[in-house]
């Protein structure tokens, strides 16, 4: 018997594919996320839009909320935890989260060290902007991969470049012989052996996902054409006018991408989606995807 | 063969590597003029509650099990959950092609997922084969024509009902060809001692 390998850390991350993972604070919103077709949901206390407008340090959630979010829903509960705050997710794992996010979205614990996951059973997500950035994750033990995008934007512009960085950075590796991959090894920081993976398979060694930005149907089809398998929606759905209807469109999109009259369907008579934020009126000092590396 | 993989949420992926290994055609199922044509069906791994509310909505129910009535189908997981007759969690709505009953996520969150060897058939055709387990689900009951192909603790994780089967693991995930290969009559009953053809690589 085999529990808590790499393998069946990774064998979640499959069962999460074509789907959408939400963001809730709350029971009542993790329960309107599963009614709307969710195949997972990230527990947390304030959704990345709040944090910005909040300010101060963000921290992992109180495990007595995630605790009644696991009560209230079957489909697997997520959680996030600090980069490089391993005692956090030494926490999250004792509460039996099945996913633990080291997230941008919150406060950095360490400037230079994110977690070794390889010391846990659970499974990890991380995000990246480029494939050396995921490579690192991978080496670390992620067993999953989402861009970074900017979380709480509203605006989908940076998950676009971080996952087309990635769809373009694969292409070259796959291009390159033996030699070559050596030096695209050493230029990216990250170990030979992945990019050696990523080279002969043409994509990640782990699934692909999105975040960050994603705020209507047709952003989520966009970012599931660009090649994500699955889509993370944060502030997008619980900060705009009518989240259960939204939420339900999404799920429409993620199923059906590539059929734009059903993408028309479901962005119809939606009410207000958030807000959103320009990218250029967020500080470099504010923007979250700059933090980890 | 043509065969169909049920596409709404779920490691469909892995399944057409499968059927592709063994040279059949796998296409996408989302809707119901995509089951035209199709010999055979996959209802993969993923959420049950997502993909019972995804078929609802997607107008499939009662063409899958019209489906069901004539052609093989295979279910993995989430995928067996929705073929069992009754489900312990009314969030699911399943199909009731196989007479079983299941409890949903059974052995508990994710830190309790792994993988077994298990041992198949009891017969001088018996095998040993890699069985991972994602939030399993537990098989409580077994109605009198469901042949169980394999246990593990005094439950069964491989059922087969008539053409239909059903299990709690996912061989997908492993490259193990053998289930899709009993499904879709690649093997006959009698040919299934094949342990070196067990694995795809």
């Amino acid at each position: 018997m085999s529990k808590g390998t790499y393998e069946v850390k990774v064998g979640l991350a499959e069962m999460l594919k074509g789907g959408v993972i939400m963001d809730v604070t709350s029971v009542e919103q993790a329960r309107i996320a599963e009614g709307s077709g969710a195949c997972a949901v990230m527990a947390l206390e304030r959704i990345p839009a709040d944090i910005r407008e909040d300010g101060g340090v963000a921290r992992m959630s109180d495990p007595s909320m995630i605790r009644e979010i696991q009560k209230a829903v079957s489909i697997p509960v997520m959680a996030k935890c600090r980069i490089g705050h391993f005692a956090e997710a030494q926490v999250l794992e004792s509460l039996e989260v099945d996913f633990i996010d080291e997230s941008e979205v919150l406060t950095p614990a360490d400037e230079k060290n994110h977690i070794w996951k390889h010391d846990f059973k659970i499974p990890f997500v991380c995000g990246a902007r480029d494939i050396g950035e995921a490579l690192r994750r991978i080496a670390e033990g992620a067993a999953l991969i989402r861009t970074k995008g900017e979380a709480g934007s509203g605006n989908i512009v940076e998950a676009v470049r971080h996952m087309r960085t990635i769809n373009r950075q694969i292409s070259g590796l796959k291009e390159c012989d033996e030699v070559e991959l050596v030096s695209e090894a050493k230029d990216l920081g990250a170990p030979l052996s992945l990019v050696q993976q990523v080279s002969k398979l043409g994509k990640l060694p782990v699934p692909n996902f999105a975040a960050g930005g994603i705020a209507t149907p047709a952003d989520a089809s966009l970012m599931m054409q660009l090649g994500a398998e699955s889509l993370f929606v944060g502030s997008g759905i619980f900060k705009s006018e009518d989240p259960d209807l939204r939420a339900r469109a999404i799920v429409v999109a993620a199923t059906h991408y590539k059929i734009a009259e059903k993408v028309a369907d479901a962005s119809a008579g939606l009410k207000k989606a958030m807000k959103g934020l320009d990218i250029s009126e967020i500080p470099d000092e504010e923007k979250l995807q700059e933090r980890g590396w | 063969m043509r065969i169909g993989v049920l596409e709404l949420q779920g490691d469909f992926e892995k399944h057409h590597q499968i059927l592709q290994t063994l040279g059949m055609d796998s296409v996408a199922v989302r809707g119901p003029s995509d089951l035209d044509e199709l010999e055979g069906l996959v209802i993969p791994g993923g959420e049950s509650t997502t993909i019972s509310l995804l078929i609802d909505r997607n107008k499939l129910r009662e063409p899958l099990k019209a489906f069901s009535d004539v052609h093989p189908v295979l279910g993995t997981c989430a995928g067996l959950i929705l073929m069992a007759r009754k489900v312990s969690d009314s969030r699911v709505n399943p199909l009731g092609i196989l007479d079983v009953v299941v409890c949903r996520n059974a052995y508990g969150r994710q830190i309790h997922s792994t993988t077994e060897e298990v041992k198949f058939f009891e017969d001088e055709n018996s095998f040993y084969c890699r069985a991972t387990m994602i939030r399993a689900p537990r098989i409580e009951s077994t109605g009198r024509n469901i042949e169980v192909l394999g246990s593990l603790n005094g439950h069964p994780v491989a059922i087969r009902e008539n053409h239909h089967i059903g299990l709690i693991f996912h061989p997908e995930l492993d490259g193990v060809t053998i289930f899709h290969e009993l499904a879709f009559h690649r093997v006959k009953q009698s040919q299934h001692d094949r342990k070196s053809q067990t694995y795809v690589t």
